[in-house]
Protein backbone atom coordinates (compact mmCIF):
# COMPACT_ATOMS: atom_id res chain seq x y z
CA UNK A 1 0.00 0.00 0.00
CA UNK A 2 1.38 3.54 -1.23
CA UNK A 3 0.62 7.07 0.98
CA UNK A 4 -1.90 7.86 -1.71
CA UNK A 5 -4.39 4.67 -0.96
CA UNK A 6 -3.26 5.28 2.64
CA UNK A 7 -4.59 8.66 3.14
CA UNK A 8 -8.10 7.89 2.06
CA UNK A 9 -8.30 4.44 3.87
CA UNK A 10 -7.02 5.39 7.27
CA UNK A 11 -10.11 7.90 7.84
CA UNK A 12 -11.89 4.43 7.17
CA UNK A 13 -9.73 2.65 9.73
CA UNK A 14 -10.31 5.46 12.31
CA UNK A 15 -13.94 5.30 11.86
CA UNK A 16 -13.93 1.66 12.55
CA UNK A 17 -15.13 0.53 8.82
CA UNK A 18 -12.64 -1.66 7.44
CA UNK A 19 -12.77 -5.06 7.30
CA UNK A 20 -9.92 -6.84 8.88
CA UNK A 21 -7.38 -7.78 5.70
CA UNK A 22 -7.64 -4.00 4.48
CA UNK A 23 -7.28 -3.17 8.00
CA UNK A 24 -3.75 -4.88 8.20
CA UNK A 25 -2.81 -3.41 5.09
CA UNK A 26 -3.37 0.07 6.67
CA UNK A 27 -1.58 -0.56 9.67
CA UNK A 28 1.00 -2.50 8.25
CA UNK A 29 1.89 1.04 5.90
CA UNK A 30 1.76 3.21 8.59
CA UNK A 31 3.95 0.98 10.67
CA UNK A 32 6.52 1.54 8.47
CA UNK A 33 5.57 5.46 7.12
CA UNK A 34 6.20 8.42 9.63
CA UNK A 35 4.02 10.47 7.55
CA UNK A 36 1.22 8.27 7.71
CA UNK A 37 2.01 7.65 11.50
CA UNK A 38 1.58 11.28 11.99
CA UNK A 39 -1.18 11.43 9.91
CA UNK A 40 -3.29 8.92 12.00
CA UNK A 41 -2.71 10.01 15.52
CA UNK A 42 -3.55 13.62 14.09
CA UNK A 43 -6.68 12.55 12.89
CA UNK A 44 -7.61 10.36 15.52
CA UNK A 45 -7.46 13.25 18.32
CA UNK A 46 -9.06 15.50 15.61
CA UNK A 47 -12.10 12.68 16.23
CA UNK A 48 -12.04 12.71 20.08
CA UNK A 49 -11.95 16.01 20.02
CA UNK A 50 -14.92 16.57 18.25
CA UNK A 51 -16.65 13.58 20.21
CA UNK A 52 -15.51 15.35 23.54
CA UNK A 53 -17.16 18.49 21.95
CA UNK A 54 -20.55 16.92 21.95
CA UNK A 55 -21.70 19.25 18.61
CA UNK A 56 -25.10 17.39 18.23
CA UNK A 57 -27.62 20.57 19.26
CA UNK A 58 -30.52 20.33 21.61
CA UNK A 59 -33.94 20.78 18.84
CA UNK A 60 -35.16 24.12 20.36
CA UNK A 61 -38.26 23.20 23.20
CA UNK A 62 -40.53 25.11 20.83
CA UNK A 63 -40.10 23.21 17.82
CA UNK A 64 -40.58 19.83 19.55
CA UNK A 65 -44.02 21.10 20.87
CA UNK A 66 -44.84 22.16 17.68
CA UNK A 67 -43.66 18.91 15.59
CA UNK A 68 -45.58 17.36 18.65
CA UNK A 69 -48.30 19.58 18.28
CA UNK A 70 -48.77 18.61 14.26
CA UNK A 71 -48.18 14.77 14.80
CA UNK A 72 -50.92 14.72 17.52
CA UNK A 73 -53.41 14.36 14.94
CA UNK A 74 -56.56 14.15 13.89
CA UNK A 75 -58.13 14.99 17.30
CA UNK A 76 -57.46 17.74 17.68
CA UNK A 77 -57.84 18.95 13.81
CA UNK A 78 -61.50 18.33 13.81
CA UNK A 79 -61.57 19.92 17.27
CA UNK A 80 -60.25 23.52 16.43
CA UNK A 81 -57.74 23.31 13.49
CA UNK A 82 -54.58 24.89 14.20
CA UNK A 83 -52.96 27.67 12.25
CA UNK A 84 -49.75 27.22 12.40
CA UNK A 85 -49.46 24.33 10.87
CA UNK A 86 -48.06 23.53 6.91
CA UNK A 87 -50.15 23.94 4.23
CA UNK A 88 -49.76 20.58 2.68
CA UNK A 89 -50.39 18.74 5.99
CA UNK A 90 -53.47 20.57 6.97
CA UNK A 91 -54.73 19.76 3.44
CA UNK A 92 -54.10 16.17 3.81
CA UNK A 93 -56.35 15.57 7.09
CA UNK A 94 -59.17 18.46 5.32
CA UNK A 95 -59.19 16.01 3.08
CA UNK A 96 -59.53 13.51 5.42
CA UNK A 97 -62.33 14.52 7.07
CA UNK A 98 -63.68 16.21 4.28
CA UNK A 99 -67.22 14.36 5.39
CA UNK A 100 -67.17 17.08 7.71
CA UNK A 101 -67.07 19.64 6.37
CA UNK A 102 -70.54 19.34 4.42
CA UNK A 103 -72.92 21.77 6.66
CA UNK A 104 -75.86 19.51 7.77
CA UNK A 105 -76.64 18.94 11.32
CA UNK A 106 -76.42 15.59 10.48
CA UNK A 107 -72.52 15.27 9.47
CA UNK A 108 -71.77 17.65 12.51
CA UNK A 109 -73.33 15.39 14.94
CA UNK A 110 -71.71 12.48 13.42
CA UNK A 111 -68.23 14.52 13.32
CA UNK A 112 -69.01 14.99 17.31
CA UNK A 113 -69.52 11.30 18.10
CA UNK A 114 -66.08 10.55 16.04
CA UNK A 115 -64.01 12.67 17.89
CA UNK A 116 -65.55 11.27 21.45
CA UNK A 117 -64.87 8.12 19.64
CA UNK A 118 -61.52 8.83 19.14
CA UNK A 119 -60.46 10.72 21.93
CA UNK A 120 -61.52 8.22 24.18
CA UNK A 121 -59.55 5.84 22.12
CA UNK A 122 -56.91 7.67 22.34
CA UNK A 123 -56.71 7.72 25.95
CA UNK A 124 -57.03 4.13 26.30
CA UNK A 125 -54.18 3.70 23.72
CA UNK A 126 -52.16 6.14 25.29
CA UNK A 127 -52.68 4.24 28.71
CA UNK A 128 -51.91 0.81 26.86
CA UNK A 129 -48.99 2.29 24.96
CA UNK A 130 -47.59 3.43 28.34
CA UNK A 131 -48.23 0.12 29.62
CA UNK A 132 -45.73 -1.42 27.47
CA UNK A 133 -43.28 1.58 27.73
CA UNK A 134 -43.03 0.99 31.57
CA UNK A 135 -42.76 -2.93 30.80
CA UNK A 136 -40.26 -2.37 28.29
CA UNK A 137 -37.94 0.72 30.64
CA UNK A 138 -39.02 -2.10 33.54
CA UNK A 139 -36.58 -4.48 31.36
CA UNK A 140 -33.48 -2.92 31.17
CA UNK A 141 -30.95 -3.53 33.55
CA UNK A 142 -31.53 -2.87 37.05
CA UNK A 143 -34.82 -1.51 36.71
CA UNK A 144 -37.44 -4.68 36.83
CA UNK A 145 -37.68 -4.55 40.77
CA UNK A 146 -37.01 -1.60 43.73
CA UNK A 147 -37.82 -4.85 46.17
CA UNK A 148 -36.18 -7.99 45.26
CA UNK A 149 -38.63 -11.15 47.44
CA UNK A 150 -40.55 -13.98 46.19
CA UNK A 151 -41.81 -13.07 49.28
CA UNK A 152 -45.41 -11.28 49.09
CA UNK A 153 -45.05 -10.01 52.97
CA UNK A 154 -42.12 -8.57 52.27
CA UNK A 155 -43.71 -6.80 48.75
CA UNK A 156 -46.96 -5.88 50.31
CA UNK A 157 -46.26 -3.48 52.94
CA UNK A 158 -43.49 -1.67 51.18
CA UNK A 159 -45.98 0.12 48.99
CA UNK A 160 -46.97 1.32 52.35
CA UNK A 161 -46.59 5.42 51.86
CA UNK A 162 -45.91 5.30 48.64
CA UNK A 163 -49.53 5.07 47.06
CA UNK A 164 -52.95 5.77 47.98
CA UNK A 165 -54.09 2.49 47.53
CA UNK A 166 -52.76 -1.00 48.80
CA UNK A 167 -52.02 -3.26 45.84
CA UNK A 168 -53.00 -7.31 46.21
CA UNK A 169 -49.83 -9.12 46.15
CA UNK A 170 -49.97 -12.40 45.49
CA UNK A 171 -47.68 -15.41 45.35
CA UNK A 172 -48.59 -17.35 42.51
CA UNK A 173 -44.99 -19.61 42.51
CA UNK A 174 -47.56 -22.33 43.03
CA UNK A 175 -49.90 -21.62 40.02
CA UNK A 176 -46.32 -21.85 37.88
CA UNK A 177 -46.03 -17.76 38.09
CA UNK A 178 -42.88 -16.99 40.14
CA UNK A 179 -43.52 -13.43 42.15
CA UNK A 180 -39.96 -11.62 41.79
CA UNK A 181 -40.46 -8.23 43.61
CA UNK A 182 -42.14 -4.99 43.11
CA UNK A 183 -41.58 -1.49 41.40
CA UNK A 184 -43.23 1.20 41.98
CA UNK A 185 -44.34 3.09 38.26
CA UNK A 186 -46.07 5.37 36.71
CA UNK A 187 -48.71 4.61 33.77
CA UNK A 188 -50.65 8.27 32.54
CA UNK A 189 -48.86 10.30 35.06
CA UNK A 190 -50.22 8.33 37.73
CA UNK A 191 -48.19 6.07 40.22
CA UNK A 192 -49.25 2.80 40.02
CA UNK A 193 -48.13 -0.55 41.45
CA UNK A 194 -46.24 -3.06 39.36
CA UNK A 195 -45.90 -6.66 41.14
CA UNK A 196 -43.12 -8.56 38.75
CA UNK A 197 -43.94 -12.36 37.79
CA UNK A 198 -41.62 -14.41 36.23
CA UNK A 199 -43.10 -17.25 34.00
CA UNK A 200 -40.07 -19.43 33.02
CA UNK A 201 -37.96 -16.97 31.13
CA UNK A 202 -40.36 -14.22 30.89
CA UNK A 203 -41.40 -11.07 32.76
CA UNK A 204 -44.86 -10.69 34.05
CA UNK A 205 -45.73 -6.35 34.86
CA UNK A 206 -48.69 -6.22 36.79
CA UNK A 207 -49.94 -2.92 36.95
CA UNK A 208 -52.12 -1.96 39.81
CA UNK A 209 -53.33 1.46 40.56
CA UNK A 210 -56.72 3.37 40.77
CA UNK A 211 -59.16 3.33 38.29
CA UNK A 212 -57.84 5.30 34.80
CA UNK A 213 -59.26 6.23 31.95
CA UNK A 214 -62.63 4.24 31.03
CA UNK A 215 -64.63 1.77 32.58
CA UNK A 216 -63.73 -1.67 31.64
CA UNK A 217 -66.39 -4.57 31.63
CA UNK A 218 -65.18 -7.42 32.00
CA UNK A 219 -61.32 -8.71 30.82
CA UNK A 220 -60.06 -6.24 27.28
CA UNK A 221 -57.02 -8.11 25.79
CA UNK A 222 -54.79 -5.85 23.41
CA UNK A 223 -51.30 -6.86 22.08
CA UNK A 224 -49.08 -3.94 21.55
CA UNK A 225 -45.96 -3.46 20.18
CA UNK A 226 -45.97 -7.23 20.40
CA UNK A 227 -47.09 -7.27 24.13
CA UNK A 228 -49.69 -8.73 25.16
CA UNK A 229 -51.65 -6.65 27.87
CA UNK A 230 -54.91 -7.97 29.73
CA UNK A 231 -56.99 -5.41 31.52
CA UNK A 232 -59.04 -5.47 34.23
CA UNK A 233 -60.96 -4.05 36.63
CA UNK A 234 -61.55 -5.56 40.56
CA UNK A 235 -61.96 -4.27 43.61
CA UNK A 236 -61.69 -0.76 42.91
CA UNK A 237 -58.28 -0.91 41.14
CA UNK A 238 -57.30 -0.96 37.55
CA UNK A 239 -55.33 -4.12 36.88
CA UNK A 240 -53.10 -4.43 33.55
CA UNK A 241 -50.85 -7.58 32.93
CA UNK A 242 -48.03 -7.16 30.41
CA UNK A 243 -45.62 -9.82 29.31
CA UNK A 244 -44.38 -10.93 25.99
CA UNK A 245 -46.06 -14.76 26.62
CA UNK A 246 -49.20 -15.79 24.60
CA UNK A 247 -52.67 -13.73 25.52
CA UNK A 248 -53.41 -17.62 26.24
CA UNK A 249 -50.76 -17.81 29.21
CA UNK A 250 -51.34 -14.20 30.25
CA UNK A 251 -54.76 -14.84 30.52
CA UNK A 252 -54.53 -18.16 32.38
CA UNK A 253 -52.29 -15.83 34.87
CA UNK A 254 -54.90 -13.16 35.19
CA UNK A 255 -57.41 -15.86 36.12
CA UNK A 256 -55.67 -17.51 38.53
CA UNK A 257 -54.36 -14.35 40.44
CA UNK A 258 -58.36 -13.23 40.23
CA UNK A 259 -58.99 -16.46 41.84
CA UNK A 260 -56.00 -16.40 44.57
CA UNK A 261 -57.59 -13.22 45.41
CA UNK A 262 -60.89 -14.41 46.22
CA UNK A 263 -59.80 -17.35 47.84
CA UNK A 264 -60.77 -17.64 51.32
CA UNK A 265 -58.38 -17.85 54.58
CA UNK A 266 -54.58 -16.32 54.67
CA UNK A 267 -52.79 -16.67 51.87
CA UNK B 1 -92.25 10.74 -2.49
CA UNK B 2 -88.79 9.70 -2.70
CA UNK B 3 -87.64 11.98 -0.03
CA UNK B 4 -89.25 9.74 2.97
CA UNK B 5 -88.11 6.91 1.54
CA UNK B 6 -84.29 8.36 1.33
CA UNK B 7 -84.70 9.91 4.75
CA UNK B 8 -83.48 6.32 6.48
CA UNK B 9 -81.33 4.98 3.99
CA UNK B 10 -78.84 7.80 4.00
CA UNK B 11 -79.24 7.48 7.83
CA UNK B 12 -77.88 4.43 7.41
CA UNK B 13 -75.30 4.97 5.04
CA UNK B 14 -74.12 7.72 7.34
CA UNK B 15 -74.07 5.33 10.13
CA UNK B 16 -71.94 2.89 7.94
CA UNK B 17 -69.73 5.76 6.67
CA UNK B 18 -69.47 6.79 10.38
CA UNK B 19 -68.44 3.81 11.58
CA UNK B 20 -65.43 3.20 8.75
CA UNK B 21 -64.26 6.43 9.29
CA UNK B 22 -63.94 6.18 13.09
CA UNK B 23 -61.52 3.08 12.09
CA UNK B 24 -59.88 4.97 9.81
CA UNK B 25 -59.55 7.83 12.48
CA UNK B 26 -57.99 5.52 14.55
CA UNK B 27 -55.52 3.73 12.17
CA UNK B 28 -54.44 6.81 11.05
CA UNK B 29 -54.17 7.76 14.64
CA UNK B 30 -52.37 4.66 15.92
CA UNK B 31 -50.02 5.27 12.91
CA UNK B 32 -49.19 8.40 14.11
CA UNK B 33 -48.58 7.12 17.45
CA UNK B 34 -46.24 4.46 15.98
CA UNK B 35 -44.36 7.02 13.95
CA UNK B 36 -43.73 9.46 16.74
CA UNK B 37 -42.14 6.45 19.00
CA UNK B 38 -40.29 5.86 16.28
CA UNK B 39 -38.85 9.50 15.03
CA UNK B 40 -39.00 11.56 17.65
CA UNK B 41 -36.12 10.55 19.78
CA UNK B 42 -33.90 11.47 16.26
CA UNK B 43 -35.44 15.26 16.79
CA UNK B 44 -31.88 16.91 18.02
CA UNK B 45 -29.66 14.13 14.89
CA UNK B 46 -32.23 15.89 12.66
CA UNK B 47 -32.21 19.66 13.65
CA UNK B 48 -28.31 19.15 14.00
CA UNK B 49 -27.97 18.19 10.20
CA UNK B 50 -30.47 20.55 9.45
CA UNK B 51 -28.44 23.11 11.13
CA UNK B 52 -25.42 22.38 8.95
CA UNK B 53 -27.56 22.22 5.87
CA UNK B 54 -29.56 25.71 6.11
CA UNK B 55 -26.83 27.44 7.65
CA UNK B 56 -29.61 29.65 9.40
CA UNK B 57 -31.57 28.33 12.42
CA UNK B 58 -35.03 29.38 11.48
CA UNK B 59 -34.59 27.89 8.00
CA UNK B 60 -33.42 24.63 10.09
CA UNK B 61 -36.42 24.25 12.24
CA UNK B 62 -38.35 24.63 8.93
CA UNK B 63 -36.87 22.37 7.14
CA UNK B 64 -37.19 19.56 10.43
CA UNK B 65 -41.15 20.50 10.91
CA UNK B 66 -41.10 19.61 6.86
CA UNK B 67 -39.69 16.65 7.21
CA UNK B 68 -41.32 15.24 10.57
CA UNK B 69 -44.79 15.93 8.19
CA UNK B 70 -43.54 13.80 5.42
CA UNK B 71 -41.59 11.23 7.05
CA UNK B 72 -44.96 10.74 8.47
CA UNK B 73 -47.34 10.63 5.13
CA UNK B 74 -44.64 8.20 3.73
CA UNK B 75 -44.10 5.90 6.93
CA UNK B 76 -46.42 3.42 5.52
CA UNK B 77 -43.84 2.51 3.21
CA UNK B 78 -41.61 2.58 5.83
CA UNK B 79 -39.67 -0.59 5.85
CA UNK B 80 -36.36 -0.41 7.25
CA UNK B 81 -33.56 -0.78 8.26
CA UNK B 82 -32.89 2.36 10.41
CA UNK B 83 -35.10 5.02 11.26
CA UNK B 84 -32.26 7.60 11.88
CA UNK B 85 -30.58 7.57 7.85
CA UNK B 86 -34.19 7.72 6.77
CA UNK B 87 -35.11 10.73 8.29
CA UNK B 88 -32.32 12.46 7.79
CA UNK B 89 -31.75 11.43 4.20
CA UNK B 90 -35.63 13.07 3.69
CA UNK B 91 -34.10 16.18 5.41
CA UNK B 92 -31.69 16.59 2.91
CA UNK B 93 -34.50 15.85 0.44
CA UNK B 94 -36.74 18.65 1.68
CA UNK B 95 -33.43 21.03 2.50
CA UNK B 96 -32.06 20.47 -1.17
CA UNK B 97 -35.86 21.13 -2.59
CA UNK B 98 -36.02 24.68 -0.70
CA UNK B 99 -32.30 25.50 -2.44
CA UNK B 100 -33.86 24.33 -5.31
CA UNK B 101 -37.16 26.85 -5.39
CA UNK B 102 -35.41 29.63 -3.56
CA UNK B 103 -33.09 29.08 -7.23
CA UNK B 104 -29.61 29.31 -4.79
CA UNK B 105 -28.88 26.02 -5.98
CA UNK B 106 -26.44 25.10 -2.46
CA UNK B 107 -25.46 21.92 -5.00
CA UNK B 108 -23.53 23.81 -7.78
CA UNK B 109 -22.20 26.16 -5.16
CA UNK B 110 -20.78 23.34 -3.41
CA UNK B 111 -19.21 22.54 -6.81
CA UNK B 112 -17.35 25.78 -6.96
CA UNK B 113 -16.72 24.86 -3.75
CA UNK B 114 -14.98 21.41 -4.26
CA UNK B 115 -12.80 23.03 -7.27
CA UNK B 116 -11.35 25.70 -4.60
CA UNK B 117 -11.22 23.08 -2.41
CA UNK B 118 -9.39 20.85 -5.12
CA UNK B 119 -7.04 23.77 -6.27
CA UNK B 120 -5.60 23.54 -2.52
CA UNK B 121 -2.99 22.02 -2.11
CA UNK B 122 -3.17 18.57 0.42
CA UNK B 123 -2.61 19.92 3.43
CA UNK B 124 -0.29 16.73 4.22
CA UNK B 125 2.19 18.30 1.83
CA UNK B 126 2.57 20.94 3.88
CA UNK B 127 5.50 21.38 6.34
CA UNK B 128 3.64 21.08 10.08
CA UNK B 129 5.64 22.04 12.96
CA UNK B 130 3.62 19.52 14.92
CA UNK B 131 0.36 19.25 13.86
CA UNK B 132 -1.13 16.93 16.86
CA UNK B 133 0.26 18.97 19.59
CA UNK B 134 -2.11 21.73 17.67
CA UNK B 135 -4.98 19.79 18.00
CA UNK B 136 -4.03 18.83 21.75
CA UNK B 137 -5.01 22.10 22.56
CA UNK B 138 -8.89 21.39 22.40
CA UNK B 139 -11.36 24.05 20.44
CA UNK B 140 -14.44 24.53 22.32
CA UNK B 141 -17.39 23.65 20.88
CA UNK B 142 -18.16 27.00 19.47
CA UNK B 143 -14.99 27.29 17.18
CA UNK B 144 -15.79 23.35 15.61
CA UNK B 145 -19.07 24.14 14.90
CA UNK B 146 -17.98 26.76 13.36
CA UNK B 147 -15.58 25.30 11.44
CA UNK B 148 -17.71 22.50 10.30
CA UNK B 149 -19.91 24.96 9.34
CA UNK B 150 -17.49 26.71 7.08
CA UNK B 151 -16.64 23.26 4.70
CA UNK B 152 -18.09 23.06 1.52
CA UNK B 153 -21.26 21.32 0.76
CA UNK B 154 -20.53 17.43 0.59
CA UNK B 155 -17.44 17.16 2.44
CA UNK B 156 -19.65 19.48 5.00
CA UNK B 157 -22.75 16.59 5.30
CA UNK B 158 -20.43 13.86 5.35
CA UNK B 159 -18.63 14.70 8.22
CA UNK B 160 -21.83 15.83 10.01
CA UNK B 161 -23.01 12.65 9.34
CA UNK B 162 -20.22 10.86 10.36
CA UNK B 163 -19.07 12.77 13.55
CA UNK B 164 -22.11 14.25 15.16
CA UNK B 165 -25.08 11.65 13.52
CA UNK B 166 -23.06 9.04 14.08
CA UNK B 167 -23.42 6.97 11.07
CA UNK B 168 -22.12 4.20 9.36
CA UNK B 169 -20.78 5.26 5.72
CA UNK B 170 -22.80 2.39 4.53
CA UNK B 171 -26.36 4.80 6.21
CA UNK B 172 -24.34 8.10 4.57
CA UNK B 173 -23.79 6.50 1.34
CA UNK B 174 -27.88 5.91 1.42
CA UNK B 175 -28.57 9.23 2.66
CA UNK B 176 -26.48 10.97 0.13
CA UNK B 177 -26.85 9.17 -2.87
CA UNK B 178 -23.47 8.23 -3.31
CA UNK B 179 -21.25 4.71 -3.15
CA UNK B 180 -19.81 4.01 -0.15
CA UNK B 181 -15.78 4.87 -1.74
CA UNK B 182 -17.21 8.39 -2.72
CA UNK B 183 -18.49 8.87 1.23
CA UNK B 184 -14.59 7.56 2.03
CA UNK B 185 -13.11 9.68 -0.15
CA UNK B 186 -15.30 12.61 0.90
CA UNK B 187 -14.59 12.04 4.85
CA UNK B 188 -11.06 11.96 4.15
CA UNK B 189 -11.15 15.43 2.17
CA UNK B 190 -13.28 17.13 4.88
CA UNK B 191 -11.36 15.83 7.73
CA UNK B 192 -7.78 17.55 5.58
CA UNK B 193 -10.17 20.61 5.30
CA UNK B 194 -10.87 20.49 8.96
CA UNK B 195 -7.67 20.07 10.38
CA UNK B 196 -5.90 22.86 8.02
CA UNK B 197 -9.03 25.72 9.23
CA UNK B 198 -8.13 24.35 12.85
CA UNK B 199 -4.63 24.59 12.92
CA UNK B 200 -5.19 28.30 11.11
CA UNK B 201 -7.88 28.91 13.92
CA UNK B 202 -5.10 28.05 16.66
CA UNK B 203 -3.29 29.72 15.21
CA UNK B 204 -5.54 33.16 15.83
CA UNK B 205 -6.03 31.69 19.08
CA UNK B 206 -3.23 33.82 21.59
Amino acid sequence: MNCADAEIMLHALIDGELDAGHARDVEAHVATCPACAEELKTFRAMRATMAEANLKEAAPVQLRSRIEAALAVPVARVAAPRQSLLAPWRASWRTFFGGFTIGTALSAAVAASLVIAVVRNDQNQQIASDVVSAHLRSLQAGHLTDVETSDQHTVKPWFNGKLDVAPPVIDLTAQGFTLIGGRLDYINGQPVASIVYRRRKHVINLFVGEPLGAAVRGVKDESVQGFNIRHWREAGLDLWAVSDIDAGELDEFGQKFTAALHAPGPS
Amino acid sequence: MLAPLQQPMSAASWMAGRDTMAGEANDEHDKARRFRDAALPHLDDVFTLARYLMRNPTDAEDAVQECYLRALRHFDSYRGPAMKPWLLAILRNVCNAEFARRGRQETPAGLADDEQAEATPPIWQEPQASPETALLRQQDGDTIRRLVAALPQPFREAIVMREINDLSYHEIAEVAGVPVGTVMSRLARARAMLRSAWTVAEGATP
